[in-house]
């Protein structure tokens, strides 16, 4: 029989290199995975994680994917650590991108410096409004938030389908269900000229550096951590469950909601209902894939937006089939939350029958 | 006698890292004795039965069933050979009914209807109603062991181990099962009765083993027994004698008056108006078995849970009964609780991160919501130097330190933040003697420098040796405080085993729950 032995300590050199033994596994197997599909395997990975790399526009592209991201998975991060399962950011970020866009929408119109601001608020309050029903319903009743949020996503996802078919149509867009596109001044101010690399970027850099400097240096970070390892050494410390609870739905719904409103006010420009195109969840393999550690999400939100542009290369150059970027997520997930479990525990092979003193 | 025992141990051996839980067991048991098993928290009766079960192996020593050698690598193994266990917490589904808990809980398929009936006739025989379409979630703590004990019953066992079965019942549901019991015994099934309730044991049982510190004391019959012989045997009456170490009580530093919990656990002890005081330079010692109310005591204290009203508990004259931690201790309270990792400290954290913890607010480590992470690093090597703790760094785990260190750096991180009132559970629970004696040492040295310090031990010698003044908790209530040298031995055990008010206490529990 084989048992699982807790080790005594994790080294931090096995902590840090369990996510290059994931892409490497997951690169190794999608090989194969490749050479069964009768593709040549080295060609499509050198599409996948060369290519995207080897021009300018490509690269503007992967900022572009990883922005949202990366602004996630700080947030979810946060929540993780503390044992706070927020699972339903894709629904933060639709009401996110819907407040923000709404602000667009009604001022089309009007010019003025202040709109994009005023879009980013409402984006975070719209993306925390949504987050603090799990919040309440898990402080209040202890409803499970892994649940609570996943479900309210879906009602997101079609109360935005259901704006944009109605209320919010463009009167002047034939029928289809999109919105109006955002005038100038709803739209945020691109970095490189010719791309659609927006300033979200700066924005998720300095979200980065500030989770970074509150999870190392704050006590708002202590209480989280000391939260997720042990909620009985937090209450003996003195810190209040409900209020880290509330504290980092908050934080990750805020967020969230920013990096919807920055994905329409950004390469979309305006409300459509495919907007919200998974980035949420897979901003949870994003957060696990980086450690939970701000300077880890920021490199893991740039190999998954590899997938995502790598991915859709492939499947235009080799055709293959197009559930070959959520193949590659998963098994992602799947290879890194498996070495961490030998990471953290050594296999222990014992005997049925040890008989003693007979 | 022993060819006709049932089940016999013979120098049962069991080493745990930091101390020998069973030294060299022997037990035998008939077919229909009731057999009890005596002994005080930590005296290694649950490691035994444990072993019996199947849950963990001995290190030394053989078992035998019927004269056969007996070896059960899991609990599967003991029921094959006819030995039930009903433990003290249920392993109950809420939101299952009776039969389908009970078809959960047994080795062999069986058709529902034909359970049901087996379910009806079984507790119908032995005088314990139960209905089988019940959801459990709706039955009482006494029905809910009915379910336990009927589930034992039918796989016809040979051996039923019931671990302090009675102390969630009432006095009613006591006596059913005591019928039971009786019943059981008397068709030939051994019973295994572990407990520390003297007049109990006396009343119910035909042989009983003592153990003290994992060895057998003394087998006896209870019924010949006194409750004092008894409980001289369970707590010994080598008892140390107390040390007069010159402290003097100076000025009332923190008064608990009437303090009343409910427990939010249902298996816990409520608190029913405990009230003390401790003076600045004395050691008021609490004693009592494990699991009469020290937990809730110890959370009520901390500030875990706040006291109905502010002035049932007060520090040097401020309430401070709905204060939360982080106030008590900036007014000077700190706290060692009883469980060291999970609790006093966080296991995966660093021993700078772990000071952190509670020693932030007195030590300055925060300012303006920022960590200043090298003061924390600077008090914890402070503490590891002055507590002789081994560790390689203060970077390291707390997890990767042994239990005794991490209890010296948690007792050394409350008492080198100079409080006015310290309250430890279990100080020195598995230190070696030195550590132990370095310690107590430091307790008294903060007394004598006019802390208050109050201390909670299942560890009567270590009680006797540091305490000015000792006092018994027992089913949630306090006994009135008396100068150390004043109490007898006798008087202690009786008191720890609930024997001179245990009418008064049990008639008010059986109120709170009809």
């Amino acid at each position: 029989m084989i048992k699982l032995e807790l080790r005594k300590e994790t080294s931090r050199v096995m902590l840090y290199s369990t996510p290059i033994f994931a892409v490497l596994l997951t690169i190794a197997a999608s090989m194969i995975m490749f050479a069964i599909l009768d593709k040549d395997p080295i060609k499509a990975i050198s599409i996948i994680f060369m290519q995207p790399l080897s021009n300018t526009f490509s690269i503007t592209e992967l900022v572009v994917k990883a922005t949202p991201l990366i602004l996630i998975a700080i947030g979810l991060s946060m929540g993780f650590r503390a044992g706070v399962w927020n699972i339903g950011a894709e629904g933060q970020f639709t009401v996110g991108a819907l407040c923000g866009g709404c602000i667009a929408l009604v001022f089309y119109n009007v010019e003025g410096f202040w709109i994009l601001p005023l879009m980013c608020i409402a984006g975070i309050l719209g993306g925390m409004a949504w987050a603090a029903i799990p919040a309440w319903l898990r402080t209040r009743f202890n409803a499970n938030e892994i649940l609570v949020s996943l479900m309210m996503s879906y009602v997101a996802v079609l109360l935005l389908s259901a704006l944009v078919h109605g209320p919010l149509r463009d009167p002047d867009g034939m029928n289809f269900p999109e919105s109006r596109i955002f005038s100038d001044s709803a739209i945020l101010p691109i970095l490189v000229e010719g791309t659609r690399m927006h300033i979200g970027f700066i924005v998720a850099l300095l979200v980065v550096v500030t989770a970074w400097v509150l999870l190392s240096r704050h006590i708002i970070g202590f209480q989280v951590k000391v939260l997720g390892l042990s909620p009985r050494a937090a209450r003996f410390g003195g810190f209040i469950e409900s209020r880290v609870i509330w504290a980092c739905l908050m934080v990750s719904g805020g967020l969230a909601g920013l990096a919807g409103l920055f994905e329409a006010a950004g390469p979309v420009g305006q409300l459509v209902p495919s907007l919200p195109v998974g980035y949420g969840f897979t901003a949870i393999i994003v957060a696990f894939l980086g450690r939970l550690n701000p300077i880890g999400i920021l490199i893991s939100g740039f190999v998954m937006a590899l997938t995502y542009i790598g991915g859709e290369a492939a499947q235009i150059q080799m055709n293959l089939p197009s559930a070959v970027t959520g193949v590659f997520q998963g098994m992602l997930l799947f290879f890194l939350l498996g070495i961490d479990v030998l990471a953290k525990y050594r296999f222990k092979w014992f005997h049925h029958h040890h008989q003693k003193g007979t | 006698m022993s060819e006709k025992a049932f089940l016999k141990l013979s120098g049962i051996t069991k080493q745990f890292p930091d101390i020998k839980a069973n030294d060299g067991v022997n037990l035998s048991i008939s077919p229909g004795e009731i057999h009890a098993l005596l002994g005080e928290n930590g005296a290694g009766k649950s490691t035994l039965v444990k072993m019996i079960y199947g849950i963990m192996q001995p290190d030394e020593g053989e078992m035998y069933v019927n004269g056969e050698i007996y070896v059960p690598d899991r609990p599967f193994d003991a029921r094959a050979k006819g030995i039930g266990m009903v433990f003290q917490h249920f392993s109950l589904f809420d939101a299952l009914s009776v039969a389908e808990n009970i078809a959960l809980g047994i080795d062999k398929n069986a058709s529902q209807r034909d359970l049901n009936t087996k379910i009806v006739n079984v507790s119908n025989d032995y005088g314990l109603p139960l209905d089988p379409t019940r959801i459990v979630g709706t039955l009482s703590v006494g029905e809910r062991q009915r379910v336990e004990i009927v589930r034992c019953l039918l796989q016809n066992p040979q051996l039923l181990i019931m671990d302090e079965p009675t102390s969630v019942l009432t006095p009613q549901e006591i006596k059913i099962l005591f019928e039971t019991l009786r019943k059981l015994a008397d068709g030939g099934c051994s019973i295994l009765y572990i407990s520390h309730k003297l007049e109990e044991i006396r009343s119910l049982c035909s042989t009983a083993t003592v153990l003290r510190d994992g060895k057998v004391v003394k087998t006896c019959d209870p019924r010949l027994e006194t409750a004092r012989s008894l409980a001289e045997m369970m707590i010994g009456s080598s008892l140390a004698l107390p040390q007069d170490h010159g402290l003097i009580a100076g000025d009332e530093r923190l008064v608990v008056d009437n303090l009343t919990v409910r427990s939010e656990d249902p298996f816990g002890v409520d608190l029913q108006g405990i009230s003390f005081n401790v003076h600045g330079g004395e050691i008021l010692g609490i004693a009592g078995v494990a699991g009469n109310g020290q937990i809730q005591l110890m959370k009520a204290l901390i500030g875990e849970h706040p006291a109905e009203s502010p002035t049932t508990i007060t520090l040097d004259g401020e309430p401070m009964g709905l204060a939360k931690p982080t106030e008590r201790r900036k007014h000077g309270m700190c706290f060692v609780p009883e469980e060291r990792l999970g609790h006093g400290a966080i296991a995966d954290m660093t021993l700078w991160e772990n000071t952190i913890l509670s020693a932030r607010t007195r030590k300055g480590m925060v300012k303006r919501g920022f960590l200043n992470n090298s003061t924390a690093a600077g008090f914890a090597k402070e503490i590891v130097s002055a507590f002789n703790v081994k560790a390689g760094s203060v970077n390291h785990a707390a997890r990767s330190l042994s239990g005794g260190n991490v209890q010296k750096f948690i007792v050394g991180r409350e008492i080198l933040q100079s409080p006015s009132v310290l309250i430890v559970s279990q100080p020195t629970w598995g230190v070696d003697a030195g550590a132990a004696a370095d310690i107590h040492m430091a307790l008294q040295n903060l007394a004598k420098e006019g802390t208050a310090v109050l201390v909670i031990s299942q560890d009567l010698d270590e009680l006797m040796a540091i305490s000015t003044r000792f006092a018994v908790i027992s089913g949630g209530r306090l006994s009135q405080p008396k100068p150390t040298g004043d109490m007898t031995v006798e008087e202690i055990g009786l008191l720890m085993g609930g024997v001179p008010s245990s009418a008064e206490i049990t008639s008010e529990h059986g109120e709170q729950c009809d």
